[in-house]
């Protein structure tokens, strides 16, 4: 429990429905903050207390369980260590895969419990068999079965979304009112909670050491200086500084990162419209659909981030090269798409698995 | 019900503090009036003081009631600080065991930022006890120059039991005015404070059977004070505050009774915790017993590590077996930390995380202890399961899977 709404009622919901529950909140610092103040902050003394005034007036028992050893390892480095390498992860992810539904999940198992209930907006339906398929929320504006994309077989046994099916957060808001707890009204959580004041670029400087190099365009060509490859997203427009301007005379994009290198490649918005992406580290949410054994093209949706759009795409696994790999051909091209994101695959609400993007090649660039 | 083992964190009200606080608080007026109304308060609360003076071998003048343990304690150590330094300017060390509660412990630290107070910390044994050489060094080492010393009076959380009169008499010939934090031990031990010497000595309400909120400054007659809080100038001016006359009532009710039966307790009491201490090593054999043995601890304490599990799974999984103990140790934001009693007492933070004190009280009955012994097995096991998940993932996750498929 965060000490947040959607948590609460989620909890509020699964005592409802006559489950032995008790309330974990996680210090994901040791240190942590003192009161908020403005943004939100990771685990700070008055999210503990609200997350605890939920418990008290839902009548169950309330603990603080410490991961932030795990945390700072699994998801605080790994997010700068993908920086330092030119990569652009998800660390709400990470967190999902290693801290919720890992570390503290097993500790829970051990203890007797049977489920880890969370506040996130995604279904679980089980078959006859008890095999788990993840799907979107109801309401798929608040859906976050994104973030939630990367759990296996085996942790979707394990979890229990009690908001699924909820119209609304309006509606999770009122039911929060209606049962008397006080976070009905508590504004959403948006930052990465590990960024206390949202400035992760900022944040990002001062863990990571930056070199200056070269500003390449599409062709290989120098057209600038950067004072540090990792300081740029790809899609990026603004503070490129660029000595020499385009043959065209049209703004330029970030391309690509190239850390090996230290080299930014910049080139035409035109440049940025990726065609198909090839995936690592690949899991599926549940049972992998049959056409993931034995190779075969598979119709899909694929999404790139937590809230943007999912576009159609035909998919398939390719098992010869070394732990498999995921190759998704988009039927309508994406702008924007970094390695290090995660691409979750759908069909129709249910989440089939994930992939690690590796590399995003545009069509148009390749004919170059 | 529960089988409470949990007496030192709070115990339950006494019969004699529940039938004076009800009887009080039925009643309206002012100690400090000079009406009828506030005439019979003052007699209430002045008989009271009597009482608490006897339990607590001072005089009534030496009573100075306050909210409880933790004021009493900020108001001796601060107070003390602030008449000592006032007197003489280089007085500006404070001496204090690396043991005491927070509520000493935290004072000390924030006189050390705020007020220029300089800290020697002193050591304990691997019992928890003072280290008394310790003690006599620093002692040595300008003398002029020390503010105070402090001492609590039996740990709380291991309960091991200090030398208070030995550190007294190495103070007091070195001229250094000596404070204790004596809430675990008033009511369970015999506590003589004009025996013992002692400038100042801090005793609590709720953790002899009288109600939370009071507590009282045992303060020598000839020892000058700072206040610390300002006001009508009640308790000889140093501590203000209008006083709460039903809850003293009970305080002193709760003392007067548990000093009374203090004999027959100790015996009932001590011999209910050697049942659970000796149950809780034949059930689980790699406890180890913290703090001093037999009668260097509190009758009712027996602390122990439980090795390879968290101190808070323990306790999560006797509550669910309906047997309510505490880890001992305090929590920032709920986090929980290893505690800086079994720290300086030389353990490492690994085997210090798996705490947990078991603590009797007056109302502790041989169902208690057997209820805990019962549901310890079984809970250890399951925690000490608990504790060795978290390393190395045996939950199938995304990146287990890459690994496997990695590895062929």
């Amino acid at each position: 429990m965060s000490g947040g709404v959607d948590s609460a009622v989620a909890a509020a919901r699964a005592v409802e429905a006559g489950h032995d529950v008790v309330g974990v909140h996680l210090a994901l610092s040791r240190m942590p903050g003192t009161l908020r103040t403005g943004s939100r902050g990771c685990c700070t003394i008055e999210d503990s207390r609200d997350a605890w005034r939920a418990c008290d007036v839902l009548g169950i028992p309330y603990y603080v369980w410490d991961f932030s050893e795990r945390f700072k390892e699994d998801v605080v480095q790994d997010f700068i260590d993908e920086y330092a390498a030119g990569r652009t992860p998800n660390p709400c992810m990470r967190c999902n895969e290693r801290i919720k539904f890992a570390a503290l999940l097993e500790k829970a198992i051990a203890l007797g419990f049977d489920a880890v209930c969370t506040g996130h907006y995604a279904k679980v339906i089980t078959d006859a068999d008890g095999n788990p398929e993840l799907h979107r929320a109801a309401d798929w504006a608040k859906d976050q079965s994104y973030v939630l994309g990367v759990l296996t077989h085996e942790q979707l046994k394990h979890s229990m979304f009690p908001l699924a099916d909820t119209p609304s957060k309006a509606e999770v808001r009122a039911e929060a009112e209606r049962r008397g707890l006080s976070v009905a009204n508590k504004p959403d959580s948006h930052d990465i909670c590990f960024i206390p004041d949202g400035d992760t670029a900022g944040w990002l400087a001062e863990k990571i050491e930056m070199t200056g190099g070269d500003i390449v365009d599409e062709t290989g060509a120098k057209v600038g200086e950067h004072p540090g490859a990792n300081a740029f997203t790809v899609g990026q427009r603004r503070g490129l500084k660029l000595g020499t301007p385009a043959a065209d005379g049209k703004p330029r994009f970030v391309l690509e990162i190239r850390p090996k290198e230290n080299k930014v490649v910049v080139g035409p918005e035109a440049l940025l419209a990726i065609d198909e992406i090839r995936g690592i580290k690949v899991s599926w949410a549940g049972l992998p659909i049959a056409e993931i054994a034995t190779g075969a093209d598979f119709d899909c949706h694929a999404q790139v981030r937590a809230h943007g759009d999912p576009v159609p795409a035909s998919a398939r696994m390719e098992h010869d090269a070394g732990s498999g790999e995921l190759v998704v051909t988009l039927a309508e091209p994406l702008r924007g798409v970094a390695p290090g994101q995660t691409v979750v695959l759908y069909q129709g609400s249910r989440v089939l698995g994930q992939a690690t993007i590796d590399a995003a090649r545009s069509l148009q660039r390749a004919a170059l | 019900m529960p089988a409470y083992l949990d007496h030192a964190a709070t115990t339950p009200l006494a019969a004699e503090a529940l039938a004076a606080l009800t009887r009080e608080l039925a009643r309206t007026g002012n100690p400090s009036s000079l009406h009828g109304s506030g005439r019979r308060a003052r007699r209430a609360v002045e008989d009271a003081r009597e009482a608490l003076a006897a339990a607590a071998g001072a005089h009534p003048s030496e009573i100075i009631f306050t909210s409880g343990g933790t004021e009493a304690d900020n108001l001796a150590v601060k107070g003390l600080y602030w008449a000592r330094r006032a007197q003489d300017s280089r007085r500006t060390r404070i001496l204090c065991s690396t043991i005491e509660h927070h509520a000493v412990l935290d004072t000390v630290e924030w006189l050390e930022r705020h007020e220029g107070a300089e800290v020697a910390w002193l050591p304990v044994d691997s019992d928890g006890v003072l280290d008394l050489a310790a003690l006599a060094a620093e002692l040595e080492r300008d003398p002029e120059s020390i503010a105070l010393l402090t001492l609590m009076w039996a740990n709380n959380e291991v309960g091991s039991i200090q030398p208070v009169a030995e550190a007294v008499r190495l103070a007091h010939a070195a001229g250094v005015p000596v404070h204790s934090d004596a809430v675990q031990a008033f009511g369970s031990l015999p506590v003589d404070f004009r025996a013992s010497g002692l400038d100042a000595m801090s005793i609590s309400g709720h953790k002899i059977g009288g109600p939370v909120g009071v507590g009282a400054l045992v303060l020598g007659r000839a020892v000058t004070l700072t206040p610390v809080q300002h006001g009508g100038g009640q308790e000889r001016d140093v501590r203000s505050g209008t006083l709460d006359t039903a809850s003293i009532a009970a305080f002193a009710a709760a003392a007067e009774a548990a000093t009374a039966r203090l004999g027959e307790e100790t015996a009932r009491i001590t011999a209910l915790r050697d049942r659970l201490i000796d149950g809780v090593r034949a059930a689980v054999p790699e406890a180890v017993l913290r703090g001093a043995p037999g009668e260097g601890r509190l009758p009712g304490n027996a602390h122990f590590t439980f090795p390879g599990c968290e101190g808070d799974s323990l306790l999560f999984l006797l509550d669910l077996a309906g047997v309510e103990s505490s880890t001992g140790s305090a929590c920032t934001a709920g986090v929980p930390r290893p505690s800086h009693v079994l720290l300086a007492m030389g353990l490492d933070e690994d085997t210090a995380r798996g705490a947990q004190r078991f603590s009797l009280g007056h109302a502790s009955t041989d169902a208690d202890v057997d209820a805990l012994l019962a549901a310890l097995p079984g809970a250890y096991a399951r925690a000490r399961q608990a504790g060795m998940a978290g390393h190395e993932s045996s939950i199938q996750t995304a990146g287990t899977v890459a690994r496997r498929n990695a590895l062929g």
